[in-house]
């Protein structure tokens, strides 16, 4: 407040003042002044560089390539650059196979393609949009060498002979329909979508996949945020509240978890949840669960939340640890002085201003656990894996690059628009590390 | 300290202990009563137990041993919310996600009292500190002074009889600090509310005071009126913690009609008011306050010999450090009358004071 208006005196004082402000060797003071800060501002830059350097290489430039290859398709028009011209002119919606100049470019660019192997990857490529395009090419690849471009007049009629599948219009229309350079064939996959011969459809409901496990993910990270707050809170203000000697020794079991590793977690995990793990065990020894009853605890959702909510718990305690630190206790005993009983006092009280530490703590675990994909991938079995895992499948078993980019992509837009309406109703500002 | 007396007081302390680990009493054995309307000052310095005492008496502590009475009846038991004492607390503790008006009202509200009644009052209060304009805005918002006078007004809002204060004006400029001890004692005259007052600010203390609790080392040195603590101090702590003091070591030789015939340690004799000093034969502290010690000799007074050491001009007085019986840190004030005595350094001098001025005190 005070250096606003301080501030706004000086310019008041200033403007009177006409033409630029000069300094004492003729020069204007604002010249003379970058030029006196342009070698602090070198120095700082290079002893960022290194690291800027590092992060732009390894971490901005894959990511940027990454999201590239979302849309990207130039594979189509690489390998039968004449057939994505000739295919132009065609209309796909008429139900007609395309004229016999475009099977004679398929088979030139095919020719050209076999000596290489490209048409392989094509193969793989269009098989994303229509399951079976890939044995097509390998197939007619074998072939088409002993074919003879010169002499073969109706080349409809050789790539019937080659494969009767040649003669599926679906094919074809596939094949147009991801000539481009982009696509948005990987965005629309993502959200369990395809491009029929009519424009954009929905996939059969039997193969709408990734719409599930997007919300399923949402659900599930909000679910264990919330564990995390409900668990967190009351470990952060016992934290915060007891003396020095006796905190330190819980902020380090608190921490304890990090120091070993994540697998040996989730694996103790699975030890402790299976149905005739530790935890059924011991209930079924209680007489809590029949024998024969025993819970089913690991290999779905509940495994995923279990686990994820121990892992991320210290991401919770930890900001909250230290905004309460900083809410002096005089607050507390103001409140109960002016006639609040314990839980007013908390609640009116304590509890709004530990509320940035809950922001930061939420972020990070919703963010964090939104992303996360070795934990559900070893306790979630099939009903509690979220959208991570189909990435880490797609970037690792199925190659399918670009799909696995562009649920990446599709993730980020929703933590970042998320993150936005979290600014938009509780403020950023609101959110305080310590 | 009969049951009787302890009924007329307001608020009672009763050979009250507190020990926080079970080995250092941080009190020890407070027997303390305060009338009601009575604004009473806990002064001493820090870790001298008066900030225990006030928080005991809030119920932010519990006693370790003995009763605090409050009205006649024990709040030992009384949790702090249900005890309706105002409290103002060192850094003010205004709710800062709240306005000025939601803090005034807060206690209202606790009290489930009704909206406009709620209105009615935070408006009084806050006129009262002439704070009227300010309900819509953030504690954030207000400078120093501005945020003790809304803690002042919230202390009061509900109209507790008792109201605590825990150095309220230790984070304000001097100042301010002067301009808010008078409206704080204004409003004490006002109200009539009882006022328990901490600070370890000793001017802050005879200005504001009824009577003032001297604390060191866990008990009372002595509870006296801003008048009798300065000018009669009981003992020798009292005499160095309040206002500027000269002190001369001795051993006292006899004592006869109250005054205390004393030999220094360089062997000089002098007497002095024996106030707290034992029989002949044991060690005294003599204290002497620089504005009661005259500069040559005089028929009747008490006269030594002093040599000059420094001399400071003060405008309205002079400061003058001189060399007494082995004390190189005496100071006297000499008055910048027409006509004083001006002294030079390295000079050598009579002082002289008034037997009852110069008080002879525990060593």
């Amino acid at each position: 407040m005070a250096n606003t208006a301080d501030s706004s005196q000086q310019i008041a004082h200033s403007a009177p003042v006409t033409g630029p402000v000069l300094g004492n060797d003729g020069r204007p003071l604002k010249a003379s002044l970058a030029k006196s800060l342009r070698r602090q501002k070198l120095r700082a830059l290079g002893l960022i560089a290194p690291l800027l350097i590092f992060v732009l290489l390894t971490f901005i430039a894959p990511i940027a390539d990454m999201l590239f290859r979302s849309v990207e398709n130039n594979i189509v028009g690489d390998v039968l650059p004449r057939t994505v011209v000739a295919l132009k002119d065609w209309d796909a919606t008429t139900g007609e196979l395309p004229d016999n100049a475009t099977f004679k470019a398929m088979a030139l660019d095919l020719k050209e393609a076999v000596e290489d192997k490209s048409h392989t990857r094509l193969g793989s490529r269009l098989n994303y949009e229509q399951s079976g395009i890939s044995s097509l090419f390998r197939q007619t690849g074998r072939k088409v060498k002993r074919l003879d471009v010169e002499e073969t007049t109706d080349f409809v009629a050789a790539f019937e002979k080659m494969n009767k599948k040649w003669v599926d219009v679906e094919n074809w229309q596939t094949i147009k329909a991801f000539s481009g350079r982009f696509t948005d064939g990987y965005f629309l996959a993502a959200a369990d979508l395809t491009k029929g011969p009519e424009g954009v459809e929905r996939v059969p409901e039997n193969q709408q996949i990734y719409y599930t496990l997007l919300l399923r993910t949402l659900k599930m990270s909000m679910i264990i945020t919330i564990s995390c707050i409900l668990l967190g809170y009351p470990i952060a203000f016992l934290l915060a509240t007891l003396p020095l000697r006796t905190s330190n020794l819980l902020l380090i079991l608190v921490l304890l978890p990090f120091w070993t590793s994540l697998l040996v977690r989730t694996s103790a995990w699975k030890v402790l949840l299976q149905q005739q793990g530790v935890i059924n065990d011991t209930l079924v020894w209680l007489g809590v669960v029949a024998d024969n009853a025993r819970l089913e605890l690991i290999n779905n959702q509940t495994g995923t939340i279990i686990a994820m909510t121990h892992i991320l718990l210290p991401f919770m305690i930890l900001p909250l640890f230290s905004v309460m630190k900083t809410i002096p206790p005089s607050y507390v005993r103001a409140a109960k002085s002016l006639g609040a009983n314990d839980w007013t006092a908390f609640w009116r009280v304590y509890f709004p201003q530990s509320v940035p530490g809950i922001g930061a703590g939420s972020i990070l675990c919703f963010i964090l656990s939104i992303g996360y994909y070795i934990t559900p991938e070893i306790v979630g079995g099939t009903k509690g894996v979220f959208i991570s895992n189909r990435i880490a499948y797609h970037i690792s078993s199925s190659l399918n690059w670009g799909l696995a980019a562009a649920l990446g992509t599709l993730l980020l837009v929703v933590v970042l628009g998320l993150y936005w309406l979290y600014d938009k109703f509780v403020g950023i500002d609101n959110v305080k590390l310590g | 300290m009969t049951a009787n007396s302890h009924d007329d007081a307001f608020v009672v302390f009763d050979r009250v202990q507190k020990s926080y680990d079970g080995e250092i009493l941080v009190v020890k054995d407070l027997n303390l009563q305060i009338a009601k309307g009575e604004f009473l000052t806990m002064l001493g310095p820090s870790g001298s137990g008066k900030t225990t005492c006030l928080m005991m008496l809030a119920g932010f502590e519990t006693a370790t041993s003995g009763d605090i009475r409050l009205g006649g009846s024990p709040i030992n038991n009384i949790p702090p919310h249900k005890r309706g004492i105002g409290m103002v607390f060192q850094n003010y503790a205004l709710f800062p996600h709240m306005t000025v008006g939601e803090n005034l009202a807060f206690p209202l509200e606790v009290r489930k009292m009704g909206k406009s009644e709620r209105e009615a009052k935070v408006k009084r209060a806050l006129d009262m500190v002439q704070m009227g304009e300010f309900a819509g805005r953030r504690p954030a918002q207000l400078s120093g002074g501005q945020q003790q006078r809304i803690a002042l007004a919230r202390a009061l809002v509900f109209d507790a009889e008792l109201v605590l204060m825990d150095e309220p004006l230790g984070a304000l400029d001097k100042q301010l600090r002067e301009h808010m001890q008078f409206e704080i004692k204004h409003i004490h005259e006002n109200l009539g509310i009882t006022v328990v007052y901490v600070t370890h600010d000793q001017s802050e203390a005879l200005t504001m005071s009824d009577r003032i609790a001297v604390f060191n080392d866990g008990v009372i040195q002595q509870l006296a009126p801003p008048e009798d603590l300065y000018e009669r101090p009981e003992n020798s702590f009292c005499a160095q913690f309040i206002g500027e003091n000269n002190t001369l070591m001795g051993t006292v030789e006899s004592v006869s009609d109250g005054v205390a015939a004393i030999t220094l340690d360089d062997g000089a004799k002098v007497r002095g008011l024996a106030v707290n000093c034992g029989g002949p034969g044991s060690r005294t502290t003599m204290s002497l306050r620089p504005e009661r010690v005259y500069v040559g000799g005089e028929e009747g007074l008490v006269t030594t010999e002093a040599e000059v050491k420094e001399l400071i001009y003060l405008g309205d007085h002079i400061r003058c450090r001189m060399h007494v019986h082995g004390n190189d840190e005496f100071v006297v004030k000499v008055p910048n009358a027409a006509g004083h005595t001006h002294l030079q350094v390295g000079e050598k001098t009579m002082i002289s004071w008034e037997t009852a001025d110069c008080r002879a005190l525990d060593a």
